[in-house]
């Protein structure tokens, strides 16, 4: 028997059609689910009250895996059927998991995603991560009584087109229709902006258990807009977790580690963590494998020492996010802490000093994220008045096309909000050309080889003109979710193609941090070398030129004198082209153009001539 | 004449106002819809319409409207949990029969 919720007015649902919508934090370490129940946004517990779900899948002979604790209880014992953290492999290749080869799975390298082999079969991410949605989503009906609408799931904001639809794919195996995907960030800051009514600039700190990420957001009257986004894919509490272990190696010296012991000295390790952030000091015992028996006492203070590095590690994508977003720590007016790992004092304090004001913390900072999914996913649902507020979020990196000589064209610069079209014009580079390749690239980079390729396609068909007069619009299209589609259409003839952009994996965040960084220190480099690829362009384009109007009026209308030294400046232009100096280039191409102008002049006054005497003009120019 | 609201009830509205931060009271009332008949709908109220009737229960403002309190007088609304669900309940002396859904019923 369904039980009814308070609706907003004028917005009852009719009977049997209520609008059960959820927002679910799919996390590299715990994941939850969270619902807006009569205007109240609370997450969904279990029967034994427990509103965090362990993101471990152990996988059994036959039946459906574990999920959750009883799976986490089995890790160190089961090591290779226990999938933890699955986030960090979803919509990747096995050459793009930093410290796979450190994991005790066996994995099969399939093309675009990697996989798993387990006692129950081959699974990829994808199944291990629906697995987990599965759960959330019974967990849900059982608690809202009905079939559920839909549900806003988030992912990172560094998450790229291959991990989104990767996360999207397991959301739909488990059965769950996806409203959107949102970026964690922006879901912690509509938790936060809407339940203090906040306006300012914040940033929002995300330490979870496998993932830092850092952003910068801007509330006005309700509207969300990112600013900036940051962050490094591989710094979580596990990193926390693994100091204390290998400081509990050392201690207790321990000779030889088997896989069950690493993996229970990391499961004390972060009990150790857990009790020392209300607590001065935590024990540490164990029995290992060899029957060695471990009885240790770590201080907060040496715990502080062993981990300062690793909060410094953060402090540097904050800073970029800072200057990305062309801001001061004096113009943040709010900090927001996020993911479980903030709880950690010398966290708290560390962002504290650095941004010279306390944090807002009144929110659990493990649930926040799945607060705001929930109360976007109330809103997608048609639940409240859609006016009542907006979302914008950013691309990460900008987008572009690849363009004559190698270089990347911007079409959608980064940070730009989402969703989000732009489109720019393009033309035909050679008489009579009938196709082109359209390159679609994604990075701040100047040159298309130091760029991400993310996909190619052909627009065929065009009609043959002479060079430059077609016109091809390239548009691209990144939706609410954050995927991109680019079509390409010859305006005059109406000839097109589309691509939808999947690359088989994507760029992880450190290949994101890693391109920033590139394109920074690169800048002057990438400049000169721009302007080589675009003297080199011009000179060759001002070559084939000169030659296709001598082959037609060359006899016609020169002298042999006249020929010949403008032969002799288009030679020394094609040496020069071979070389780097694109001042020399440059020169010659100056040089060839005041040998060519006279003869140009003549081709004028010829044109004009036949176009007088009835002649087609465009046919002289072709 | 009279709709009234448990404790329980009653507890838990004035929590969900508090927690929306607006609004003025809460309003049942009833629509035709639904695989038996009529349905119940429930509401925040930001603003009374003048034809609408106003009772106090437990320290909170019920608003229906005078048609619809021809099927529902006599009403307690409830709180209840069932599980992990939890929601209001109708027990309306009215009814002849429901759906076993909950949501709609007959007279
Ligand atoms: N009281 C605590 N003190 C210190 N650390 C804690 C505490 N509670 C939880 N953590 C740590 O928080 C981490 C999990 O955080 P959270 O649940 O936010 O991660 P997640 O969202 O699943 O991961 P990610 O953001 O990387 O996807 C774990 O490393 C856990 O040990
Ligand atoms: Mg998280």
């Amino acid at each position: 028997m369904a039980l009814l919720q308070i609706a907003e007015p004028g917005l009852s649902a009719a009977p049997h059609e209520h609008r059960l919508a959820i927002g679910i934090d799919l996390g590299t370490t715990n994941s939850l689910v969270a619902t807006v129940r009569s205007g109240e946004t609370a997450v969904i517990e279990d029967e034994a009250g427990r509103a965090l779900l362990p993101s471990v899948v152990r996988y059994m002979h036959g039946d459906s895996p574990e999920v959750g604790y009883e799976a986490q209880l089995r890790q160190s014992d089961d090591p290779h059927n226990t999938i933890v953290s699955v986030k960090r492999f979803m919509g990747r290749g096995l050459k793009d998991v930093p410290g796979a080869a450190a994991t005790p799975y066996r994995f099969v390298d399939a093309p675009g995603m990697v996989r798993l082999e387990t006692r129950a079969g081959v699974k990829s991410p994808v199944e291990v991560s629906s697995e987990i949605l599965k759960v959330l989503r019974s967990r849900a009906e059982a608690a809202l009584g009905g079939e559920l609408t839909g549900a806003v799931i988030t992912v990172p904001a560094y998450f790229d087109d291959a991990q989104r639809q990767a996360t999207k794919d397991a959301a739909r195996l488990a059965g769950l229709n996806v409203l959107r995907l949102l970026n964690e960030p922006t879901a912690a800051a509509i938790a936060y902006g809407l339940d203090n009514a906040s306006e300012g600039t914040f940033c929002i700190y995300d330490l979870g258990g496998g993932t830092f990420d850092v952003s910068i957001l801007r509330l006005r009257q309700g509207i969300f807009e990112v600013v900036a986004t940051n962050g490094d894919s591989a710094l979580g509490g596990d990193d926390f977790d693994e100091r204390i272990a290998r400081w509990a190696t050392e201690q207790g010296k321990v000779a030889e580690l088997q896989v069950t012991d690493a993996r229970l000295l990391l499961s004390l390790a972060r009990k150790a963590k857990e009790t020392l952030t209300d607590n001065d000091s935590a024990r540490i015992t164990a029995a290992l494998a060899s029957g060695q028996e471990l009885d240790l006492t770590l201080s907060a203070e040496t715990f502080f020492e062993l981990t300062a590095d690793l909060i410094a590690k953060t402090l540097a994508p904050t800073r970029r996010a800072l200057r990305d977003a062309g801001l001061g720590v004096e113009d943040i007016d709010g900090v927001v802490l996020v993911g479980g790992s903030t709880r950690m004092r010398h966290v708290r304090s560390a962002v504290g000093e650095f941004f010279e004001r306390e944090p807002l913390t009144n929110l659990d900072p493990d649930k926040v994220v799945a607060l705001g999914a929930a109360m976007q996913a109330n809103l997608l649902a048609g639940n409240r008045k859609a006016d009542d507020w907006l979302l914008l979020d950013v691309i990460p990196l900008s987008l572009g096309l690849e363009t004559m000589g190698g270089l990347a064209e911007k079409v959608i610069p980064r940070n730009a909000t989402i969703p989000v079209a732009r489109a720019q014009d393009f033309t035909t580079f050679k008489d009579g050309q009938t196709a082109m390749s359209i390159h679609v690239v994604q990075g701040e980079r100047e040159l298309v080889s130091d760029c991400r390729s993310l996909a190619r396609f052909e627009l065929r068909g065009i009609p043959p003109m002479v060079a430059g007069a077609a016109r091809i619009r390239v548009s691209f299209q990144v939706d609410a979710d954050g995927l991109l589609s680019v079509s390409a259409m010859e305006q005059t003839s109406g000839v097109q193609a589309t691509i939808e952009v999947k690359p088989s994996y994507g760029l992880s965040d450190d290949e994101i941090a890693g391109m920033l960084q590139d394109s920074y220190t690169n800048a002057q480099r990438d400049i000169e070398s721009r302007n080589l690829r675009e003297q080199r362009v011009d000179g060759l384009r001002l070559i084939e030129a000169t030659q296709a109007a001598l082959d037609q009026d060359g006899a016609r209308l020169l002298s042999d004198v006249e020929r010949i030294s403008i032969e002799r400046a288009m030679e020394t232009l094609r040496v020069l082209l071979n070389q780097s100096d694109y001042g020399a280039i440059k020169r010659a191409s100056e040089s060839l153009n005041r040998a060519t102008a006279k003869f140009a002049a003549r081709r004028m006054d010829a044109s004009i001539q036949s176009a007088l005497s009835g002649k087609r003009l465009d046919a002289l120019e072709a | 004449m009279a709709i009234t609201l448990s404790e329980n009830a009653a507890k838990r509205v004035q929590k969900f106002l508090d927690q929306r931060g607006k609004g003025i009271g809460l309003r049942l009332g009833v629509r035709t819809s639904g695989c038996s008949g009529m349905a119940y709908t429930l509401e925040f109220v930001d603003e009374a319409q003048p034809e609408d009737l106003a009772f106090e229960s437990h320290g909170v403002t019920v608003l229906t409207d005078p048609k619809s309190l021809a099927f529902i007088d006599g009403t307690e609304l409830d709180f209840v949990r069932e599980g992990l669900n939890e929601g209001f309940k109708f027990n309306n002396p009215n009814v002849k029969n429901t759906c076993g859904c909950g949501e709609s019923f007959n007279i």
